[in-house]
């Protein structure tokens, strides 16, 4: 209990230094963009709308900085987000709707698939130390996490669908697709999302094979371990259920960092394949100094990944019986 | 206190710098024999494993490489002067941009931009990792505890929706800006593995005796401390240097960085505008994608060497006498 208290506490420490840094920045930057941006707005917003931006970003308002800051953060807890730029008139609100769904799925799929094979492939190699899956698997994949995210998918794009017309190039449906609960859309949504998927898991799977395997190699040579094959209980047992789920909680809990990689790559991803998801969403945001839809994005994904932390937390507890004590 | 987030780190960086420079010279004696000591382990490694060797070759070529673009390479980097899209040749070895220009010229004067970014990003994060990880480790109590929330909180929060937040509002600023960038995202996870390392040893016996001695906190962090700590510190800030290369790269390519300089992600970033794949020019996406593959791939290596030496449980190799007793004390950590 007091073990998720903690985490819980972490999980409100680090929304609030995330809420806190996105209110910060624009204030500290040089020659405040925010000032400029307004001013290129002004004509077109209307008058809610430009002073709900003006307390946002600390143009032009008579109210302490104290209470502007009080006030952005019941704005960002209650969703009053404002109104994006990029889509005007649209409101952040409703571009993010569209977004989330995408990234969500693609993301949290490919993690998911990626840390399942990773682990696998770290605890297999690490049993079989020296062997041939051993040596060729970790390096193989250690060396492609070195390539950056989006020049893999550069070189599938290439591959698959200019070399071969085998997989669409990018985006998230084909142009003109009505979304419908057919198997035609089904596949169409599937079809668009093989490459930046396997995009995904190829480059990120590396760091999950290398944890894996040293802290397995660290649990092979303990006590237990020995005892359990002086047993003599089947190998299969001992290095899933003796080794490996000892080994699993140190990876579970660097589960947080690397997600964070995996997001970012992500984004560089979803840019690549013009996939229609958060990340693609936030560089066009960026690229038209659309302010209000990049800062609530930026907290979106923090959140995203905090409530991801938050649930591994939460399997740990189930996994691990020291958290449960005390 | 937690509002600006590089503000202690950048507070505290001076003052350690005046008390280095103002100690006797008995404890920089020590210090040399530690490092040199730490860097013979590094050296043996660089020569034991193939990894290491193959990491460390790349990257000696691509220092050389940076040092003297004029030299090797056949044309200015810029001038837009050739027939655009020609394929490789030998006048052209990896074919022209769209715009005219050498695509072998621009891959070669690219490496020093991406390669002292690397380096600088890399060198300062690993310095801010070891400056809030050892304070915190050695502080202990409340200081600890906010130094250390701080850090979580970095790890935590997805490091490159923040660059690009602040690389989108700093509006363009170049080099140095995408630099800053990188080192506010990136010193976290070093000072997370300090601050472990730090804790480990706050009990030794060593510092112990250096308290006895009545030895002042900040002689013990650096004349003692730190010297324990160097291959954990060469690991960083090989790891940095990574993060800091394909971060830089990713930033560059999204054309977040200074669209004009030369440097591999730039060279992504117009070949990605002008469609360098559809329009039958690949290899100028290709070349520096690859390019910076090889530089990140060979820190990686020198640092999946480094940490076989720096975690002696994962070596396959038999040990001689001497080297043992070392590793042994090690491991205890």
């Amino acid at each position: 209990m007091q073990y998720l208290l903690r985490r819980l506490g972490f999980f409100v420490a680090t929304l609030w230094v995330a809420l806190t840094i996105n209110f910060v920045l624009p204030r500290l930057m040089p020659g405040n963009p925010a000032e400029a941006m307004m001013a290129r707005f002004h004509g077109k917003l209307s008058g809610q709308a430009l002073s709900a931006m003006e307390v946002a970003f600390g143009v032009k308002t008579r109210s302490s900085p104290v209470a502007q800051y009080f006030s952005y953060l019941g704005d960002s807890l209650t969703g009053h987000w404002g109104t994006s730029i990029t889509f005007f008139p649209s409101s952040v609100r409703s571009v993010v709707d569209g977004a989330l769904p995408w990234t969500l799925g693609l993301v949290g799929i490919t993690t998911i698939i990626a840390f399942v094979i990773g682990t696998l492939i770290g605890i297999v190699g690490a049993w079989h130390r020296g062997g041939w899956l051993d040596g060729i698997l970790p390096p193989v994949f250690i060396i492609l996490s070195a390539f950056p995210y989006f020049f893999i998918g550069m070189l599938a794009i290439l591959a698959f669908s200019i070399k071969v017309h085998l997989l669409p190039q990018g985006g998230g449906i084909t142009n003109g697709a009505m979304p419908s609960l057919s198997w035609n859309f089904i596949g169409d949504v599937l079809a668009h999302s093989v490459l930046p998927g396997v995009t995904i898991v190829v480059t990120s799977i590396g760091g999950w094979i290398l944890t894996m395997r040293n802290n397995m190699i660290t649990t092979l040579s303990e006590e237990h371990v020995r005892m359990a094959r002086a047993k003599g209980l089947s190998s299969w047992r001992i290095m899933l259920d003796y080794a490996g789920r000892n080994a699993l909680l140190p990876n579970l809990t660097g589960f947080g960092m690397a997600l964070g990689f995996v997001v970012s790559g992500a984004i560089l991803v979803e840019y690549v394949f013009s996939y229609p998801g958060v990340g693609y969403t936030l560089l066009q945001a960026v690229l038209n100094e659309d302010y209000p839809l990049m800062q609530v994005l930026f907290l979106l994904i923090t959140v995203a990944v905090l409530v991801a932390v938050l649930l591994v937390d939460i399997i740990t507890l189930v996994l691990d019986p020291r958290t449960r004590g005390t | 206190m937690l509002t600006a987030p590089h503000d202690p780190p950048g507070a505290k960086a001076p003052r350690a710098v005046v008390s280095l420079s103002s100690t006797e010279l008995r404890g920089r004696a020590i210090t040399r024999k530690r490092r040199g000591r730490a860097l013979t382990s590094f050296g043996r490694t660089l020569v034991g494993s193939k990894k290491a060797l193959a990491g460390a070759t790349i990257l000696f070529i691509m220092v050389v490489v940076a040092i003297i673009p004029n030299v090797l390479a056949p044309y200015s980097p810029s001038a837009e002067v050739f027939p655009p899209g020609l394929g490789p040749s030998g006048a052209h070895l990896l074919g022209t941009t769209s715009y005219g220009q050498d695509i072998f010229s621009q891959l070669i004067w690219g490496t020093r931009v991406s390669l002292v970014i690397a380096v600088v990003a890399g060198l300062i994060s690993t310095f801010l990792s070891v400056i809030i990880g050892v304070s915190a480790a050695y502080l202990g109590g409340v200081l600890d505890g906010i130094l250390s929330l701080l850090t979580d909180s970095f790890l935590v929060i997805p490091a490159f929706p923040l660059v690009v937040v602040i690389a989108a509002y700093s509006n363009g600023g170049g080099t140095p800006i995408i630099i800053a960038v990188l080192v506010v995202t990136g010193w976290s996870f070093g000072a997370r593995q300090l601050r472990a390392q730090g804790l480990s040893l706050r009990n030794r016996d060593f510092l112990a005796a250096a308290q006895l001695r009545g030895e002042r906190r900040l002689r013990i962090i650096v004349f003692e401390m730190l010297p324990s700590m160097t291959s954990l510190i060469v690991a960083n800030f090989l790891g940095a240097a990574v993060y800091s290369v394909l971060t830089a790269a990713g930033l560059e390519f999204i054309g977040l960085g200074n669209v004009n300089t030369e440097s591999w992600g730039t060279m992504l970033y117009w070949a990605q505008n002008n469609q360098a794949l559809t329009a039958g020019i690949p290899l100028w996406a290709l070349a520096p994608g690859l390019a910076i593959a090889l530089l990140g791939g060979a820190f990686a290596l020198l640092n999946y060497a480094f940490d076989e030496v720096s975690n002696p449980a994962l070596r396959h190799v038999v040990l001689t006498r001497p080297h043992r007793h070392r590793i042994g004390r090690q491991r205890a950590s």
